[in-house]
């Protein structure tokens, strides 16, 4: 039986939790993960950016219905539910995001014929929310063992109407915001797998958002690696 | 018949014969080993249907078909149809912003467009295809939301537009786009005043404007083959096989409405830089066809 491993990191300059300010350009709120909380999913995960909160349980590699079976490769689903309300369009929306960024990560020839499903739950909401979905995501698919290529982080960058650039917004810098783009960045070659973008912006600025959010995923992967080896040196 | 045309008749079946032959023997790899035959032409830099890497397929526009609508737009691209009707009713504007109006995009990929979708509530691709839409409209500005109000906190236009697919073949969202600019350009509003006696609303129908559209929003679609190989416009085949998928909407001024990544493979900032260059050519062509068009239907 595995115990649980409640791992925390303090990255960047932050002095602690909650509204902490954030000097001017690029450092993360604070973030935690805690890993293989659920009994019954076959892994699972809790990711904490700042105030926002994500929990991801993953099923599978399980049976899937014949309809959506594939022949030579696993079927990915993800089911991302909000923290007040049915889910909608724009959840139907992040849920086909996150699917297809699993899709390009996850080794499904290896498991064809099944189905390999996420379930988000949000717990809070408080800024950089698909962001926090995505690493949630990657950490429960760690948890569960599912075969992956690399691993995935999600980063928010926000500009502000001065072209100013804020990593891991908080909600209110988002709506104030000209432009909110979120990436999902690969940790092999740093390479951009998703993108969703809310506002105008131009061409330099996106470059100068993509250049950032590779800066700020490396701080994001030496977290995930430190977090997994605590809990697998001990046991 | 006579012996020399019954001769005549026999080799041309020979022929034909020969011909269906060869035809059917690529039909068969291409149905096995579809990647394959895939990667067999794009190895020559061309595709199967005889188009460059970066070549769109024919756009043809068609304003005005639909006479009960206030507003309305056909675009084919190549193969994949979409026709898109605008119209305008009355609501009360949003409490938070009684100076607005609405304008509520919605997408229908029915059953008549491909044998993968099926009669019932809208699907995946349909809903995601109306949240694109909807953010495009959002994020370019492309109406003014004042623009739509008659009486602040009384009376505000609300705007349906109604995106029908007819003919699913690839890059769906490239044309809603441009059926939906073309519709909102076609859309034309009767004047309202407000009774001050009776405070009702009088529409005075021929009395009519178009919309002040302020950007030009338009997107342009890339496929990505085995990680490295990117393709414009892709068809529906295409879609199929490829491995990520990647739209750009971008206004006249150079400035990105969206970059639209649904996960697939990675790029790297060079291959981006390329698809954004591609996007500011699309536009120029795009909107050169659209000045045209409005040109030959204004004078009414």
């Amino acid at each position: 039986m595995e115990e649980e491993r409640h791992t925390e990191a303090k990255i960047g300059a932050e002095t602690g939790r909650g509204s902490s300010p954030r000097g001017p350009g690029c450092s993360l709120r604070h973030f935690a993960c805690e890993q293989n909380l659920l009994s019954r999913p076959d892994g699972s995960a809790s990711f904490l950016q700042g105030d926002t909160s994500v929990l991801a349980g993953v099923y599978g590699p399980a049976e899937v219905k014949v309809s959506k079976e594939i022949f030579n490769k696993a079927t990915l689903e993800v089911i991302l539910r909000p923290k007040i309300g049915l889910p909608g369009v724009a959840e139907k929306n992040r849920e086909r995001l996150i699917r297809n960024t699993c899709e390009a990560v996850v080794l499904g020839t290896l498991h064809p014929r099944t189905s390999i499903t996420v379930v988000l739950q949000v717990v809070s909401d408080a800024g950089s929310l698909l962001a926090c979905c995505l690493n949630a995501a990657c950490m429960a698919l760690v948890d569960a063992g599912v075969p992956m290529r690399a691993l995935f982080c999600g980063v928010t960058c926000a500009l502000d109407s001065d072209g100013t650039l804020v990593l891991d917004p908080t909600s209110k810098r988002e709506k104030e915001a000209r432009a909110v783009l979120t990436f999902a960045l690969d940790n092999v070659e740093r390479k951009l797998l998703m993108s969703s973008t809310k506002g105008l912006f131009s061409d330099a600025e996106l470059q100068q958002c993509l250049a950032a959010a590779q800066a700020a995923s490396q701080h994001v992967f030496r977290f995930y690696r430190e977090s997994l080896q605590r809990r697998y040196s001990k046991s | 018949m006579s012996k020399v045309r019954w001769r005549n008749r026999r080799a041309g079946e020979e022929r034909r014969r020969r011909r269906r032959a060869g035809g059917k023997m690529a039909a068969g790899f291409k149905t096995v080993e579809p990647l394959e035959y895939y990667r067999r032409f794009l190895k020559e830099n061309c595709r199967p249907d005889g188009r460059e890497l970066g070549e769109f397929r024919t756009t043809t526009v068609n304003i005005g078909s639909i006479s009960t609508a206030d507003g309305s737009a056909l675009v084919k691209l190549g193969n994949t149809t979409v026709i898109c009707g605008v119209k305008a009713e009355f609501a009360a504007p949003p409490t938070d912003a009684p100076d607005k109006g609405y304008v509520v995009p919605n997408v229908d990929l029915p059953p008549l467009c491909s044998s993968r979708f099926r009669s019932g509530p809208p699907g995946e691709e349909a809903q995601v295809a109306s949240q694109f839409i909807a953010d495009v409209i959002e994020n370019s500005q492309i109406i003014q939301k004042e623009d739509l109000c008659i009486s602040p906190g009384k009376l505000a236009w609300v705007l349906y537009c109604d995106l029908i697919c007819l003919d699913y073949d690839g890059n769906i969202l490239d044309a809603c786009t441009f059926a939906l600019l073309a519709a909102l350009k076609n859309v034309q509003l009767p004047e309202v005043t407000i009774n001050g006696e009776t405070a009702l609303a009088e529409v005075n129908l021929k009395k009519k404007s178009y919309l002040n559209i302020r950007t030009h929003p338009v997107a342009t679609s890339f496929a990505v083959f085995d990680d490295t190989l990117l393709i414009v416009d892709p068809t529906g085949e295409e879609e199929h096989l490829a491995t990520g998928t990647l739209t750009i909407v971008m206004d006249e001024e150079g400035k990105l409405c969206c970059l639209h990544k649904p996960g697939g493979s990675g790029l790297t900032g060079a291959k981006l830089q390329d698809c954004m260059s591609r996007a500011v050519t699309r536009h120029k062509e795009v909107k050169k066809l659209m000045d045209e068009v409005i040109k030959s239907i204004k004078p009414k």
